[in-house]
């Protein structure tokens, strides 16, 4: 089977542990071989979470620079931040709604404008899908949700070897029964917002 | 019931390669455990706990892995099969026990686990402990997945066993912190007593004993070798006349870079997985049918080394790298691109890397460092100490914990650091020599691991400083695992005794011990003050739960703050606090509600008293 190489970039309690636990959980579910890694030593405390997740026949469980088919961005300026693990061929789908770092409000940095961002990554890569996925996860009735809003938007593209029924039954197996329902909204209307 | 206590052998379940350690060790029939904990290692313990409160499985948090290793020796020479496990820097701590314990060996299977951590993720080096295989004579084995991690737990009791000898077992964070699909084995039942028979001339290592046992160290070193030659986990895929020698995660990139560059049929791997000692005569065979070879392996050129003297023995002249200019770092982790560019390098194999986008137009993304959590105490008693020490010329020796985060700025609390408990074993020197005032910080738990014999030197040798023991209730970085000072009734746990820090400081001999809670501003800054005034060793002990534990333990205060019309915008808030619930919006300064645990330091240091709880908004 093809090598799939996805990166997931996220600020520390956005939740893209649990959203790498669905995926891995659906290509258990649809038999896809499957590896990932996590840093995610600081997480609490507000940095920056990276997971990498590899489908398909390789061995290794990490990506190296330049090497990622897919880049999903769950803040505007990580995803920029990770562009180094993209090529000209990536697919990056990110959300656009920004949680500045602490040193912006410190006025030690400031942060990249969100138009200026986007152009830049759709120069350098091969298709960029961004949206507010905080406002949908706010639809679905919990702000939580961002990361299933954007594991919809993911699967829309094609880009990862897993259908949304895998997904969905993922999400219902391993995410908190009182939230299954609204993940499994969120996760539809970011599989919508994800269509060209 | 604990999902990794699950009956059900050939189930496929996903793991991370900490549960898949720990299952393994189950599936070993692991009777005792201990640790302290250590990020990469930490989920292999936090698994044993958990599984500790519905099985028969002795597990403990010892103070430190001295303690945790000496605990584990005497359950192995019980006969009970025992595991330690540690981070890679925690056998600097357990080493002295281990260098004497291979000569000693065990009778029930003993396994130290080591997680090494190359890049250092989350560690102060990224020493590489293969060296302490070598350094004491024990066997070493190193997994390459996380799969292949499970299973090679119960070769390595079975080993033990047979070796009657604790085996080492290796991994890097990309081993504990990959994920993949793991298959599931039976489940022996651990033995639930021990028994200890005397035989003091083996096991007192008096010189006159030590003698006879170095001999039988070597004899069993050299069976040893003998297993490790026809070990299933040295294996050599495929052939041709280039020859790649790799071990650990390396052997992935490796067997990838061969599919990809596709020199299959040109070039044979060994995988070294039983890595001390080295399989000598499959290395010399392997070596004879190769034109030349490269060794790839993080960190230190452990196997390098060896296989060049092996080469030598045979005589042999082919070319053998591994670390080298062009070639592999000691530096630092590897990553796929890397070692497939070493190996097109190395055997001249055409390759053409994918193109990285010129990212040289991209403006500057601000920095996303860690940050204490919003209302976290170590940010209200470093804020307390900078305060009592205005004016004041300092050096902060700090140490190891959530509060080593105290060195960013604004709070720019920590001016050294090299390991556990060095806070206080450094302010003595410093104390010595300059004439600056020292205040050193410690959390609870690495006060308990090794910051005591620090404070007795302090106390006998009459240094003079000023050690702040922040005290939180729990090891908070490594996810909140008990120390000797936690309260297991909170955690409704039972059977545990409790130590106070407090208590040992007193009876350490120091005679100017004050207690502060740090949320209380105005009382914790004068109380420093009286502390850093006094001549001798001075120790406050700052008192406050970490909030993050607090939240989860559900006693956290509630009650968040917001910022009122008074706000005349000096900012002293995020400028001296830095506390991430502020932010700005509008030019205006705001408080995210969600974030903010009503900690009310903020509040108390606001020059215009403009920050108030919500509930009185109205
Ligand atoms: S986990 Fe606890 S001790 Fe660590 S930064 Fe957060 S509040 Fe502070």
């Amino acid at each position: 089977m093809d090598t799939t190489r996805l990166i997931i970039v996220a600020v520390g309690g956005q939740g893209n542990l649990l959203a790498s636990k669905v995926i891995g959980e659906a290509a258990l579910i649809s038999d896809v071989p499957v590896r990932m890694s996590e840093i995610h030593g600081m997480a609490q405390r507000g940095g920056v979470v990276e997971s990498a997740i590899v489908f398909g026949d390789a061995q290794s469980t990490i990506i190296s620079d330049g090497e990622a088919d897919v880049l999903l961005g769950f803040e505007p300026s990580e995803t920029l931040r990770a562009m180094n693990k993209c090529n000209l061929n990536s697919v990056v789908i990110t959300n656009l709604a920004p949680l500045p770092p602490f040193t912006v409000t410190m006025g030690s940095s400031k942060y990249p404008s969100l138009n200026v961002l986007q152009a830049l990554i759709r120069k350098k890569t091969a298709k960029l899908i961004a949206f507010d996925a905080a406002a949908l996860a706010k639809e679905a009735g919990n702000v939580m949700s961002v990361n299933m809003v954007l594991l919809g938007a993911l699967i829309q593209t094609g880009t990862a070897p897993l259908s949304a029924e895998n997904i969905k039954e993922a999400i219902m197996k391993r995410t908190r029964k009182a939230f299954v329902e609204s993940n499994l909204k969120a996760f539809e209307l970011g599989f919508a917002a994800g269509k060209p | 019931m604990h999902k990794l206590l699950t009956e059900h052998p050939g189930q496929t379940m996903l793991l991370l390669g900490n549960e898949a350690i720990a299952r393994g060790a189950i599936e070993a029939g692991v009777a005792v455990a201990t640790t302290y904990p250590g990020t990469p290692s930490s989920e292999i313990s936090i698994n044993f706990f958990q599984i500790s409160l519905e099985s028969n499985l002795y597990f403990e948090y010892s103070t430190n892995e001295k303690v945790a290793l000496e605990v584990a020796a005497a359950t192995a020479n019980s006969g009970m099969r025992s595991m330690c496990v540690m981070k890679h820097v925690g056998m600097n701590v357990a080493a002295d026990a281990l260098m004497t314990l291979a000569y000693v060996g065990v009778k029930g299977g003993l396994v130290i686990l080591t997680a090494d951590d190359p890049y250092m993720f989350s560690s102060q080096n990224e020493q590489d402990n293969r060296y302490y295989a070598k350094l004491s004579g024990l066997p070493m084995v190193e997994p390459s997945s996380v799969r292949e991690a499970k299973n090679m737990v119960a070769y390595a009791f079975d080993l033990s066993e047979r070796l009657q000898e604790p085996v080492i077992f290796r991994t890097t964070t990309r081993i504990n912190h990959s994920t993949s699909t793991v298959v599931l084995g039976e489940i022996r039942e651990p033995k639930t007593r021990g028994d200890f028979k005397k035989d003091p001339f083996n096991y007192v290592t008096v010189p006159a004993v030590s003698r006879n046992l170095h001999i039988r160290l070597l004899d069993k070193l050299s069976q040893a070798e003998k297993i490790s030659e026809n070990s299933e986990y040295n294996f050599i895929s495929g052939n041709g006349i280039w020859g790649i020698i790799c071990n650990g995660v390396s052997y992935n990139y490796v067997s990838d870079a061969a599919k990809d560059l596709d020199i299959g049929n040109n070039v044979k791997i060994l995988r070294i997985g039983f890595s001390h000692p080295m399989p000598q005569i499959l290395i010399k065979e392997f070596l004879k049918g190769c034109q030349k070879v490269l060794v790839v392996e993080e960190g230190e050129p452990f196997m390098e080394e060896t296989i060049k003297v092996l080469a030598q023995e045979e005589k042999l002249t082919l070319s053998i790298m591994g670390k080298g200019k062009d070639l592999f770092s000691r530096l630092y982790e590897f990553n796929p691109a890397l070692v497939r560019q070493s190996i097109a390098t190395y055997f001249d194999v055409a390759y053409k890397p994918v193109t990285v986008p010129d990212l040289s137009d991209i403006p500057e993304i601000p920095q996303r460092p860690p940050n204490l959590c919003a209302g976290c105490s170590h940010r209200a008693t470093f804020y307390a100490v900078k305060k009592a020490s205005e004016g004041m010329e300092t050096i902060c020796p700090t140490d190891i914990g959530c509060y080593t985060l105290g060195f960013l700025p604004p709070l720019a609390m920590g001016d050294f650091l090299i390991c556990m408990g060095s806070s206080v074993g450094s302010s003595c020197g410093f104390s010595k020599v300059t004439d600056k005032k020292i205040i050193s910080f410690i959390g609870d738990s690495t006060f308990f691991h090794s910051g005591i014999p620090g404070l007795i030197n302090a106390v006998f040798n009459n240094h003079d400083f000023t050690l702040v023991i922040l005290d939180n209730g729990t090891t908070a970085m490594t996810g909140q695992q008990p120390h000797p000072g936690v309260d297991m009734k909170q955690l409704n746990l039972n059977g545990y005794g409790r130590v106070s820090i407090e208590e040992i400081v007193k009876a350490v001999g120091v005679s100017h011990v004050t207690v502060i809670r740090p949320y209380r501003v105005k009382k914790s800054v004068d109380a420093i003050k009286e502390a850093l005034n006094f001549k001798g060793v001075s120790v406050v002990i700052s008192r406050e739960m970490c909030t993050l534990y607090a939240k989860g333990l559900k006693k956290a205060r509630g009650n968040p703050f917001f910022v009122s019309e008074k706000c005349k915008d000096h900012k002293d808030c995020i400028s001296e606090l830095a506390c991430p619930a502020f932010f700005i919006e509008d030019n205006r300064v705001k408080i995210d509600p969600v974030m903010c645990t009503g900690c009310t330091v903020c509040a108390q240091i606001c020059p215009e008293q403009a920050i108030l709880p919500i509930r009185d908004k109205n």
